[in-house]
């Protein structure tokens, strides 16, 4: 075999582990290997589970002599973000509030991992509460990109879009309120699926904006994405927003499929170079017989402002919960209840935290809540009726995830403005409530650029599906080296 | 150049008219709502970043909404409640199991009124 066992994807790695050809043992150990070596190089993981891990393998190996496997990926090994609960396991949201926080329950996503017989390899950094586009807002560690040891991974989900593009694990879970799936995994060169709001539980997902959060997958190639999501999603009782109809496929031939390019997705802002791979990437879909048609989004400008009201005042909602009381970090000089609320929270939580509560608080306010609050929603509104619209005339909609490739720690982290702006392709997809997906399409200077697919609501299986025919017939792209 | 630094020039530029800038007063007021306490050099460095940011998203004000509804959830669903069934819940000891104080079960905070 030429291959590395860190380096199979999640099918691969699937169909040895069904042919009796590699055992979980094998696959768990050369992975805790790799994370040895390399985790120090990239600081992707903020806890392993060694222990736990071997002997979650060892039981799945027991399984499969017993022929009583639970999935089709019983026994892979994969990192999770840490802003999902994990009974008994430190998850602290990468926030100094939360540091020792031990949950008292799984969160459902979780639940489904276990019971699929996955390996969890454990918990991967992040921005604070999710609350950042680089990572750099982590309490504890930054983490760096593979492909440039000096350049930021993208965030929120940093630690988990670093760990699969340095093979530290077979695929991992990320959370995307704005992007913060599919930016670090257009940073770091993998695939991420945000999915349709509603179809993966939140239940015991850290919530940050609850209208906007979803969980998804972060892997190697797009066929993994959908074997992963497969497991994740579902409805479950435990989360009222939480969606009881099934996704079909609408499985269209790419010959019938009619593409849309959003003009203002190509607008100044947008770095030529990364322009050059998106054209290239939807003349490639051309090429295989999908129609292309230009299109408009006319509220999009709009939607980084709608995201920066509507966002902070659910976060400032959210973070209430965080009182130095009920659990979590606690101010010990405190005199009474409502100083243990001030000194625990200044002291425990970050600045990016404490400025999007305070933007939230102030834009939730009496006197500003018409003019921002309502407003946004209704502008909210709009941006969901423009692709609405969309809709009836394409199937997709092709454009880029991030206007720039992976930018240099420090760079953005003194602008916050600059900071947000990274997301001003992603945000209107969570305002939507509709799925869209990060794929590798191509390197800039050695840096990897993401096209983003964007379909309807419940469209994920046929987002996938178009994909991974744009994935197979492009040509193979480099993985990141690091060594 | 950076792309991004083009964006926020334009849109200052449209929102030369209205001044949303903070006072210090104003930090000092949400701050006390959000239950942070921040030093003056904090709040001087906060008073600034979010008037930037209230500066930027001022630009809804040109957003076309008239009748337009609002929008809270986006995927049309209404009054979820589960059903009124007694189920199993978390034991006491778990819940208890990260409360920083606590005594005979119970979650123990700091006095809440003074001089009494």
């Amino acid at each position: 075999m030429s291959k590395e066992l860190y380096q199979l994807t999640l099918l691969e790695a699937s169909d040895l582990l069904k042919n009796e050809e590699i055992t979980s043992v094998e696959l768990t150990e050369a992975f805790l290997r790799r994370i040895e070596n390399i985790n120090p190089k990239i600081d992707a993981y903020l806890e392993v589970f060694t222990d736990t891990a071997l002997k979650e393998a060892k039981e799945s190996d027991e399984r499969r002599r017993n022929g009583a496997t639970l999935s089709e990926i019983d026994g892979c090994p994969i990192a999770v973000k840490d802003n999902l609960a994990m009974e008994g396991e430190k998850t602290a949201s990468a926030s100094k509030i939360l540091e020792n926080f031990l949950p008292p329950y799984n969160a459902t996503v979780i639940s489904k991992l276990k019971n699929a017989g996955v390996i969890i390899l454990g918990k991967t950094n992040m921005d604070e509460f999710a609350m950042g586009s680089s990572t750099e807002n982590s309490a504890f560690q930054v983490t760096k990109n593979p492909w440039d040891s000096e350049r930021v991974p993208g965030g929120s989900s940093g630690g988990s879009a670093a760990a699969v593009a340095a093979d530290l694990c077979l695929a991992a879970l990320g959370s995307d309120t704005g992007g913060s799936i599919r930016q670090p995994a257009s940073l770091c060169g993998v695939n991420g699926l945000k999915p349709t709001y509603g179809t993966v539980s939140r239940f015991g997902l850290f919530a940050m904006a609850s209208s906007l959060d979803q969980i998804g997958p972060i892997t190697k190639t797009a066929e993994d994405a959908k074997l992963l999501f497969g497991i994740i999603n579902g409805y479950d009782e435990k989360d009222s927003t939480s969606l009881e109809k099934e996704l079909t496929a609408n499985n269209k031939n790419i010959n019938d499929l009619r593409i849309g390019i959003p003009k203002e997705y190509f607008a100044e802002g947008l770095n030529p170079e990364v322009k050059k791979i998106i054209d290239e990437s939807v003349e490639s879909l051309k090429k295989l017989g999908a129609e292309i048609v230009d299109i408009s989004l006319p509220n999009a400008k709009y939607a980084l402002s709608c995201y920066y009201i509507i966002m902070p005042v659910e976060v400032s909602s959210n973070m209430a919960r965080y009182d130095g009381i009920k659990y979590g970090f606690s101010a010990k000089d405190a005199e009474n209840l409502i100083d243990t609320y001030f000194k625990s929270r200044s002291e425990a939580l970050g600045e990016e935290v404490k400025r999007r509560i305070m933007l939230g608080t102030y834009t939730s306010s009496a006197g500003y809540i018409g003019k921002f609050y309502n407003k946004a929603q209704k502008v909210r509104s709009l941006i969901k009726q423009d692709f609405d619209n969309a809709f009836k005339e394409v199937d997709f909609i092709l454009g880029p995830v991030s206007p720039t490739t992976a930018f240099k720690i420090g760079e953005k982290s003194d602008d916050p403005l600059a900071m947000y702006l990274s997301d001003i392709y992603t945000i209107s997809v969570n305002l939507a409530g509709i799925p869209a997906m990060s794929v590798p399409a191509g390197l800039v200077n050695g840096l990897p650029v993401g096209l983003q697919v964007i379909g309807p609501q419940m469209s994920d299986l046929d987002i996938l599906q178009l994909a991974n025919t744009f994935e197979s017939n492009r040509n193979e792209l480099p993985r990141a080296q690091i060594q | 150049m950076r792309y991004d630094k083009i964006l926020i020039e334009r849109t200052k530029d449209i929102n030369k008219e209205e001044d949303l800038s903070l006072k210090k007063e104003d930090v000092e007021h949400i701050a006390q709502l959000s239950r942070i306490e921040f030093t003056d050099e904090k709040k001087e460095k906060f008073t600034e970043e979010i008037s930037a940011i209230l500066d930027y998203v001022d630009e809804l004000e040109t957003a076309p909404t008239e009748n337009v509804e609002t929008i809270s959830q986006i995927s049309g669903l209404k009054n979820i409640a589960r059903i009124d069934e007694v189920a199993e819940s978390l034991p006491n000891e778990k819940v208890l199991l990260n409360a920083p104080e606590k005594h005979d079960g119970f979650i123990k905070v700091r006095k809440v009124f003074e001089n009494v």
